[in-house]
């Protein structure tokens, strides 16, 4: 099997693969016990057959003017017996922050508690619309101006908005505010944003979309900005900086003041990446570490379900320097004690719209209901455990695998693959192999400033036992690489309902959708 | 705290490994000035479950939840009926509580989830292939904007005045913050704008809502015949996604890119979010469409599996060169509008689509018999405006304290403006004794 520059399989023989796995009896069906296979449900249709009870429509003229009611849209029948069973069993092919251990680093998969979707679906907050009167909706007004003081006091900040609907929405929402506050100022000649190189891919995406050439920090040899790499790129065509703190490396940037002051001596502003507030949540305020703009991901550290990619929720935080500089809309309280809804952007400073309506409410119910739960003691100790926790895991691997940088870290810990040199193993091998120890892989890859990055965090929903499997698990792993044993981990994972995928053959012959076309082509083949 | 596992005991040991006195030698890389001494100030300490749920349920009580009277608002989010067992099935937790499926090989169900989404969407707006969903339908509307200016190299989009308003605020910002054109026509309530004369050598695109904000509905197989002459995409925006179970779908009309809102199968009205943006082209465009893409494969042994794919558009791997700084989708919403659809089936939602149609024909019978109200209306699926005599907003304030969610002025969305226009919808959750409700607290209201 050869392997692309990230590990992954560009040819794969089936037959080697299959008879290692021979310990596994074939089936009939293709089930293996409680894994069953599930054809797509395009696949199980019967024409007339229906999973709802309709009334009958009454006999009326088309108001339609010269536009055809559409003669078919090829949608499948099924009754609701098989479309539970088909949702049911796709479910089952998951790994999921509730089957187990999720490390992903920089993703921050902790446990959802279901007093959170309990409070979303009170009919109160999930049977309201958006445009009825205000009068009418004082209790969700009130909800959004009760989280956005929840979030400016956990940042130290002045203004909050809640409006951008995830985390790079709302990158985009600071660096427009950025750009509106120097264009106020009639500072047009500021053309660059600087983003180191550890960043997430969101932040040169997010600067270059608004238009913004993106200059690179390198970093040094323990992990931080390069400070004076930093400086000498500051001047008065620099719009502003964005920096993930804790970074992407796991660690604190210790020079975050002297950065700061830097950056605002140049006349530019601080933008703060706030993926990982996990790791510092009740502990520090990011407004007293000189930061202007930072946005907050509600389904990291405020644990809204990630739901299989979405929907997030990215509120935006301002200090003074910027807060004139929001999109609308936003809630205000009059001195009646009413709230009310600031809708359009008018004549002052405030930006337009983001999105339609105004924000993720049931993302915001369900953040207020977590944070509510722990209070400011709770939050604090949300930090403590999701750090030591980390911290705990780097120093109980170290010896088998090789930490990027010295300790201690935050909220994450960042492993290259120096341990596995001359191996034959690679990250991404290990993190297969991961998968059939019954745990979710960590983030392989990322961040780039590394080797073979494998970037680990536990979370503070994590116990100790947990912990110490997982750290067993990995421990036997490396060791197990070291000893050569290579055609184990390219084989890996073996006990998956599906095996290691092709990628490149699906992004070299698109099939993006079932047509009936197709299968029939493939049928007769 | 209940959702903390370590102990005391726990803490000590792990400490003790860790060959650290306390964990506050762990946050020895932060400023000594900006540590706290101890919890943060101005913040209540924990709760329990009971106390979080008798304050929150508090603020929920100060709303008038919809369902609970009768409720004609539209406006670009609907009430309908969703069935039971889709927010059973969104809340296993195997879905709820998955990442993003960038490990295929335990991610099987959310990837197979997200090619049957691909293929609705695509069914549903009579297009080619289609992403794996949008923050929301504003949105899908701005990249479908920024979309055609890759694709056309041109910067000027022009924008109809019977675009919601909210999706042309969502573009408009935009433009002016990533620097392109948004040309936004003033809203036209009755129609007649002349929007092919707009186009010029510069145009990238022109975008038309179908139903269009005020309800009308229309062909637009002539104007993406005129653009595609003159080089530029037709983007046809959907915000009533009930619509495309009875309306010629926007791909057999010609349209280059579809962005639609999906709220109304299998999501809540939320108070206006989270919701789910559709987003659907032409196959020519795929490696131009900002999002995620679910594609079909075969793992090791040669069986049927599904991968992310086509990800060198995006920013994880192309950084500033991205088509788009798009992470998340809506992938919960996006399996709730998939599960709906399922259970309705091309039978269930061809007809409650009808049933909809029906609904508002037989309100605006209703309503067209109140004096002084006129049906500005000759055609609508289910969502018309009627001018009424007097403003709009007065009139909705005085329906709902007779506790009757009477639609939306139209000076919501254009402040300033339209003071005497309503918009109007009707679903199949609307009773004819709603409809009666309706008329006769208006006729009272007019009086």
């Amino acid at each position: 099997m050869s392997m692309n520059s990230q590990g992954r399989p560009t040819n794969i023989s089936g037959a080697d693969i299959r008879s290692s796995n021979s310990a596994v009896p074939d089936t009939v069906t293709g089930n293996r016990g409680l894994q069953i296979e599930e054809p797509l449900i395009f696949e199980q249709d019967s024409p007339g057959r229906c999973g709802v009870d309709l009334p009958e429509v009454p006999a009326m003229a088309m108001r339609l003017g010269t536009v055809k009611p559409r003669a078919r849209v090829g949608l499948p029948g099924l009754a609701e017996p098989q479309v539970v069973r088909h949702y049911t069993r796709l479910s089952q092919k998951n790994y999921a922050i509730d089957s187990g251990l999720y490390p992903l680093g920089s993703c921050t998969m902790k446990h959802n508690p279901r007093l959170n979707e309990k409070m979303a679906r009170l009919p109160g907050f999930s049977d309201v619309h958006p445009l009825q009167p205000e009068s009418t909706v004082q209790g969700a007004l009130e909800l959004m101006a009760e989280l956005g003081r929840w979030l400016a006091t956990l940042t130290g900040m002045a203004a909050v908005t809640l409006a951008p609907a995830a985390g790079a929405h709302g990158e985009m929402c600071g660096i427009m505010a950025i750009r509106a506050a120097h264009d106020a100022k009639g500072e047009t000649g500021r053309t660059k944003i600087l983003v180191p190189e550890s960043a997430h891919g969101t932040n040169p995406a997010t600067a270059a979309a608004c238009g913004y050439t993106v200059e690179a920090i390198p970093g040094t040899e323990d992990g931080r900005v390069d400070l004076e790499a930093l400086k000498a790129k500051l001047g008065p065509d620099v719009a502003g900086l964005m920096l993930t703190n804790p970074n992407t490396c796991g660690l604190f940037e210790r020079d975050i003041i002297t950065i700061a002051e830097a950056v605002h001596a140049a006349g530019a502003y601080f933008y703060c990446d706030g993926a990982n507030f996990n790791a510092i949540v009740g502990r520090v305020r990011p407004a007293d570490l000189g930061i202007d703009v930072m946005h907050i991901n509600l389904h990291k550290t405020f644990s809204t379900p990630h739901g299989g990619g979405g929907p997030g929720s990215g509120p935006v935080v301002f200090a003074e320097s910027l807060a004139p500089y929001v999109p609308v809309p936003y809630v205000v309280q009059e001195a009646d004690g009413r709230f009310r809804l600031v809708e359009h952007a008018g004549e002052g400073p405030a930006f337009g719209r983001m999105k339609a309506f105004h924000g993720q409410m049931g993302m915001f119910v369900r953040a207020l209901s977590y944070m509510m739960s722990h209070g400011a003691d709770g939050l604090w100790q949300v930090a403590s455990d999701a750090v030591l926790n980390a911290n705990y895991l780097l120093a109980s691997l170290q010896d088998v695998m090789t930490p990027s940088f010295d300790g201690p870290c935050m909220h994450e810990c960042l492993f290259d693959d120096r341990f596995l040199k001359g191996t034959g193993v690679t990250t991404l091998d290990i993190a297969k192999a991961l998968i059939d120890e019954g745990f979710h892989p960590m983030t392989m890859y990322f961040p780039l400033v590394v080797h073979g990055a494998l970037l680990i965090e536990p979370t503070e929903t994590e116990s100790k036992a947990g912990l110490d499997q997982f750290i067993t698990a990995l421990r036997a792993l490396a060791e197990r690489a070291k000893s050569g044993d290579v055609e184990y981990f390219q084989a890996a994972p073996h006990l998956t309902p599906r095996r290691r995928l092709d990628e490149t053959a699906a992004a070299r012959k698109p099939i993006l959708r079932w047509t009936p076309e197709r299968e029939e082509a493939v049928a007769a083949e | 705290m209940r959702y903390l596992p370590l102990t005391e005991a726990d803490r000590r040991s792990m400490l003790a490994a860790i060959r650290v006195s306390s964990v506050d030698d762990l946050f020895r890389d932060v400023p000594k000035a900006a540590r706290l001494p101890g919890p943060i100030q101005g913040l209540t300490n924990h709760m329990g479950e009971l106390e979080v749920e008798r304050a929150l349920s508090a603020m929920a009580g100060r709303n008038l939840p919809a369902g609970s009277v009768p409720s004609f608002l539209g406006a670009g989010s609907y009430r309908h009926h969703v069935p039971a067992t889709v927010d059973h099935l969104v809340q296993r937790g195997e879905f709820l509580t998955a990442y993003t499926p960038y490990q295929p090989e335990v991610s099987q169900g959310t990837l197979q989830v997200l090619f049957e989404f691909q293929t609705q969407v695509a069914l549903l707006t009579g297009m080619d292939v289609a992403n794996a969903s949008m923050y929301d339908g504003a949105t899908a509307c701005a990249e479908a904007v920024m979309m055609a200016n890759r694709v056309t190299r041109r910067k000027k989009a022009i924008l109809s005045g019977g675009l919601h308003p909210h999706y042309r605020d969502t573009t408009t910002t935009d433009a002016r913050f990533i620097g392109f054109e948004a040309v936004a026509l003033p809203p036209a309530p009755k129609g007649g704008e002349d929007l092919m004369a707009l186009v010029d050598a510069d145009t990238s695109c022109v975008v038309v809502q179908n139903p269009d904000v005020f309800g009308h509905v229309r062909d637009y197989t002539a104007l993406a015949q005129m653009c595609q002459a003159k080089g530029a995409l037709l983007i046809v925006v959907v915000t009533e996604a009930m619509s495309l179970g009875l309306l010629t779908p926007p791909g057999e009309m010609g349209a280059d890119i579809v962005a639609a809102e999906g709220q109304s199968l299998g999501n809540a009205l939320n108070f206006g979010g989270p919701y789910v943006g559709l987003f659907a082209v032409k196959d020519k465009y795929v490696r131009q469409m900002p999002g995620r893409l679910c594609g079909q494969t075969v793992d090791a042994d040669g069986r049927r599996g599904f991968v992310l794919t086509l990800s060198t558009r995006e920013q994880h791997i192309r950084r500033e060169k991205a088509t788009s700084n798009i992470c998340t989708n809506a992938g919960l919403c996006a399996l709730a509008f998939s599960i709906h659809l399922s259970l309705l089936g091309e039978e269930g939602f061809t007809q409650l689509a009808r049933l909809n149609h029906a609904k508002a024909g037989q309100l605006a019978d209703r309503l067209s018999g109140v004096k002084g109200v006129e049906i500005l209306n000759d055609t609508f699926f289910n969502e018309f405006t009627v001018k009424l005599p007097r403003p709009a907003a007065e009139v909705v304030e005085a329906l709902a304290e007779r506790r009757i969610l009477g639609g939306v002025p139209a000076s919501r969305l254009y402040p300033g403006e339209l003071d005497d226009l309503l918009l109007v919808a009707a679903t199949e959750t609307n009773t004819e004794a709603d409809m009666d409700a309706f008329a006769t607290a208006l006729s009272e209201v007019l009086s």
